[in-house]
């Protein structure tokens, strides 16, 4: 088995705020981040994709068609986009960064064609990072 | 689905790689240059993953502010700007990166209830690094 990570960047803006609580409920439960003008980030993503490296061609996957399904599935909808206001997912779950990973999860998943999606990983500054691996067993944590 | 949330943070030390169970030439044979009597310094970066499943109220696995608070109060004021030799931690054990990485580890994972620990990782410098979660 051999892991291969592909890295790419996209930036948005987005804001934090449950329609569901009171201003100031939202206000402090998320602070700076419910400034309903929204704020951005540059966010960096890679991708890790596992499996057997193919005899003929001494690949794990195709690069370009990696690249080319992070470009369509994730890229165009997501860079220089208003997360919470462009992009589907978004008008109704809150765009963190968890829920970031989990959303670019579902839709490179389903793509992936030789190997398989080992983890999603979004930066969304240097500091703060979240990974997802696809456990849908919500009991173990 | 279960996401894993890390939050990266620094701070500087001194210490000094020195056991009293070894001789004077052993410590200098293990340690090296670790050893020079009058310690030194590094700046460490300090990962703290944790895990769950994600809120759908608010959309996290835990509340950053309630992690950085975490952090900052019981971590950093702790250790930052200080001689790790000097602390109650290292009063009986060598304070390497992995020793501190084992006590970081079981500060977060005694005090921290808002999500469960995965593990904690130090970058001594940006040549090595060292992960502990628990086992």
């Amino acid at each position: 088995m051999v892991y291969l990570t592909r890295k790419a960047e996209f930036s948005a803006s987005h804001y934090y705020h449950n329609p569901a609580f009171t201003a100031e409920e939202n206000a402090r439960l998320f602070g700076k981040c419910n400034n309903p003008n929204g704020h951005g980030h540059n966010y960096t993503l890679e991708v890790t994709v596992k499996g057997a490296v193919d005899p003929q061609s001494g690949f794990v996957v195709d690069l370009k068609q990696l690249k080319e399904i992070m470009s369509r599935e994730v890229l165009d909808a997501l860079d220089h986009r208003f997360l919470n206001k462009e992009v589907p997912e978004f008008l109704t779950q809150i765009p963190t960064t968890e829920n970031l990973a989990i959303a670019i999860w579902r839709r490179l998943a389903p793509k992936m064609k030789s190997a398989q999606l080992h983890r999603v990983r979004v930066y969304e500054t240097p500091d703060l990072f979240v990974d997802v691996f696809g456990e849908e067993d919500r009991g173990k944590a | 689905m279960k996401a894993y949330l890390t939050r990266r943070y620094m701070f500087s030390a001194s210490h000094r790689l020195h056991s009293d169970e070894m001789t004077t030439d052993e410590n200098q044979a293990v340690y090296g240059k670790c050893n020079n009597p009058y310690g030194h310094g590094h700046n460490y970066n300090i990962e703290v993953t944790v895990s769950g499943p994600v809120d759908r109220q608010t959309g996290m696995v835990c509340n950053l502010v309630d992690l950085d608070g975490f952090v900052h109060r019981e971590i950093l004021e702790r250790f930052d700007h200080q001689n790790l030799n000097l602390l109650s931690e290292f009063a009986a054990a060598v304070p390497t990166t992995e020793n501190l990485c084992i006590s970081i580890y079981e500060i977060v994972k005694r005090g921290f209830k808002a999500a469960h620990l995965e593990g904690v990782r130090i970058e001594e410098t940006m040549m090595n690094s060292f992960e502990y979660s628990g086992e």
